[in-house]
């Protein structure tokens, strides 16, 4: 590299300059991440053929492809995720298992069918062979049970101390039908806002094994494959307008995204959305909001107003959907912005966190 | 979910507003100090639902907030020293200095770490010989005696290389100077609960007396809130001034006498400037002579720091009930929790935090 970087040059720099260097909120979830990729990203990554795909932003990209005959009209879906969770043992699963499940649902809710997935290991040198290989043993668990191959990879060392053991990347592809159009485009005013079960499972279990705060919660990450309900309302031909899964930032973090992207106002009810005791009381004493919690198995479903009962139907018909429930409406009203009716009968907005929650004082 | 259901049941909270609308014959200014209690009023839009003339002012009660911002800055030299492991509650580490953040410090290298605990530092600084561990122990008499006990446990196990950098504030000096102040609006005070459960409430009887003004200590669930603001109006209604307690599964009169031991023994009272207020006589606690080699303002030769406040910035009027959040000019505009003026807008429990996550479609009135 020749010189220092000129910042001038990125699109808009101004929101970058307050962090001259990497926070960790930038991995958040939240506006910094979005500014990150926003401002330094994606202007660094235009101008290519396919560049107006990246700009969607959608959990996968949905690419049509050249040459191989449009006749079937079938699309490809494409889509990574790097998984650095610490500890990489949690309640209820591990590192392994979350980096298939991840990516899977990623497809998943785009409307794709997985079909195969790369696998990028970076170790740190002294992490010990035998938890590697409790973590390879789950990948491949995990990728039977959603029915997905792992065709690829690669593995990387690091010098000790530069890595925490194991981070994983994966990469995965999955067909998209044809016909079939999904994203905040299709939202529409009236539409019903469904959650496929109980939300904060995740982000609360790893938090509850995480060094200097363990605490007994009686509680497992929700780390499933969401293909199944996924696939099973699509066959079921209900008129769903988007799907998502809420991990990094939780619900309310979707909501925002979809909100904003949309360019319509989302309205939930607070009472509506199952969350369970042991979530609750963990928030409670820690300072945290449920809606902004981590999930992994969880997706929030964006369905035409007349189609919500039977969408439910379907939902709860499949065994990682049974407390599927409807918690909000998409409304022509406060565009871009989420609010919710709370417990007690008054209203507040939803925001977009900033970065990750930080535990109250008191 | 038992103990939170309960006091969050929306039809008793309709019963209890009912009561108030019932009891209400004129308007009335009411100060929650507690930044938790406006978390919750926030949060659940207990302002909105309150009978119109009820209104709830915002005290200073968000430790965050009013941690001067000379001691923010000694944390961010503290922390930006080599060698040095910078332990703080979360809330700190957005909270804006002159120069930026913790997370700034962390970001360019500083050792800083999110502890849950005061004795967790304690446990680092044991792990950590080699290394200066500080825990920044800030906060109201609720989290006084845990970061008390961090010296006495040090002291206890002859660890050296721990210190405390202090900026403990006090209630009871607080609410004395807001009714000193001559634009004073306050006609009743709910007390913060958990403040109460460590010092007990006899505190509050001279402040009562002497400005006959009602104080009910109050919880922080949406139904102990709305019942401190139902007791403080009927007292005001019924032309009375008392002490009361609205919280007694929390509060016993006496308070917490282990947990006053504790910080007996390790702090003494001082005079402290509160950010955006300024200094207010003995409303502080510094360590005692006894443990003043666990100081770290001495420990660290961090004098001869020179603060740049905001000049656009109104927290000062805020933390003092003159100003609701969304009537300042900054507000939602240069001042975001992105990238914040004023300690209020950082804190979960900040008065122009909790607005502008929850109410930022309102307009300034």
């Amino acid at each position: 590299m020749s010189g220092p970087l000129d910042i001038t040059s990125w699109s808009c720099p101004v929101p970058l300059r307050d962090h001259p260097n990497v926070v960790m909120g930038h991995g958040g979830g939240g506006r910094l991440s979005a500014e990150l990729i926003e401002h330094l990203f994606l202007p660094a990554f235009g101008r290519t053929p396919l560049a107006d795909v990246l700009t969607q932003l959608g959990d996968a990209a949905v690419l049509d492809v050249p040459g191989a005959g449009d006749s079937a009209g079938v699309r490809l879906a494409f889509t990574t995720d790097s998984y650095v969770v610490h500890p990489r043992f949690f309640p209820g699963g591990n590192i392994g298992d979350l980096a298939v499940n991840g990516t899977v649902n990623d497809l998943a809710v785009s409307g794709a069918l997985p079909l195969a997935l790369s696998v990028g290991a970076i170790l740190e040198e002294g992490m010990p062979l035998d938890e590697l290989g409790i973590i390879a043993e789950s990948m491949g668990t995990a990728a039977r049970a959603a029915g997905v191959s792992i065709v690829t990879g690669d593995t990387k060392v690091v010098d000790s101390g530069h890595g925490d053991g194991v981070y994983l990347n994966t990469a995965g592809i999955g067909l998209v039908p044809a016909g079939l159009a999904l994203g905040p485009g299709q939202v529409r005013p009236g539409d019903a806002v469904l959650l496929s079960g109980a939300i904060g499972m995740h982000g609360i279990a790893v938090l509850s094994v995480r060094d200097g705060l363990e605490f007994g919660a009686d509680l497992i990450t929700d780390s499933a494959p969401l293909t199944p309900m996924t696939q099973a309302l699509l066959g079921a031909g209900v008129a769903v307008s988007m799907m998502r899964d809420p991990t990094r930032g939780g619900v309310a973090a979707t909501l925002n995204e979809i909100a904003h992207a949309s360019g319509t106002g989302i309205a939930i009810v607070e009472r509506d959305v199952p969350v369970p005791d042991a979530v609750r009381a963990a928030c409670g004493f820690l300072g945290l909001d449920p809606l902004y919690i981590a999930n992994e198995g969880k997706a929030v479903v964006f369905v035409r107003g007349a189609d919500a009962d039977r969408a439910l139907e379907v939902m709860r018909g499949v065994a990682v959907g049974r407390a599927a429930t409807r918690i909000g409406t998409v409304t022509s009203e406060h565009p871009g912005v989420v609010v919710a009716r709370t417990g007690i009968g008054g209203t507040r907005v939803v925001d977009l966190p900033l970065a990750e929650q930080l535990p109250r004082i008191c | 979910m038992k103990y939170l259901d309960e006091f969050g049941d929306p039809d008793l909270a309709r019963r209890l507003l009912d009561d108030i609308a019932a009891t209400v014959t004129r308007p009335w200014a009411l100060m929650e100090v507690c930044g938790g209690q406006t978390h919750t009023i926030v949060r659940n839009g207990i302002d909105q639902l309150l009978p119109e003339g009820v209104e709830m002012i915002h005290g200073p009660g968000c430790p965050v907030c009013v941690t001067p911002l000379e001691t923010i800055d000694r944390a961010l030299a503290i922390a930006a020293t080599p060698g040095v492991i910078f332990c703080s509650f979360g809330d700190m580490i957005r909270v804006p200095g002159s120069h930026g953040d913790l997370f700034r410090v962390k970001s360019t290298g500083g050792d800083v770490r999110i502890v849950y605990s005061p004795l967790d530092a304690v446990r680092i600084a044991q792990d950590n010989p080699d290394k200066q561990v500080v825990f920044f122990g800030i906060g109201f008499e609720t989290t006084a005696p845990a970061n008390a006990m961090t010296v006495q446990v040090a002291r206890r196990q002859g660890i050296t290389n721990f210190s405390l950098l202090v900026s403990h504030v006090l209630v009871p000096p607080a609410i004395t100077a807001i009714m000193e102040s001559p634009s004073c609006r306050v006609q009743g005070f709910l007390a913060a609960g958990h403040v109460c459960t460590v010092m007990g409430m006899a505190q509050y009887e001279p402040l009562v007396a002497k400005y006959n003004v009602p104080i009910v200590v109050t919880g922080f669930e949406p139904l102990d809130v709305l019942e401190g603001i139902r007791r403080t109006v009927r007292q005001l209604e019924e032309g009375r001034a008392e002490l009361e307690n609205a919280y007694p599964r929390a509060v016993a009169p006496a308070g917490n006498p282990v947990a006053q031991a504790v910080v007996e023994d390790v702090f003494s009272v001082c005079d402290r400037a509160w950010r955006g207020i300024g200094v207010i006589p003995r409303s502080g606690w510094r360590l005692a002579e006894a443990y003043a080699d666990f100081d770290a303002e001495t420990r660290f030769d961090v004098s001869g720091i020179i603060t740049t406040e905001s000049e656009l910035c109104r927290a000062g009027e805020v933390l003092q009930g003159l100003i609701k959040p969304v009537q300042c000019e900054a507000f939602g505009t240069t001042c975001t929790p992105r990238s914040p003026l004023g300690a209020p807008m950082v804190s979960s429990e900040g008065a122009c935090a909790a607005y502008y996550q929850f109410r930022r479609l309102e307009q300034p009135a």
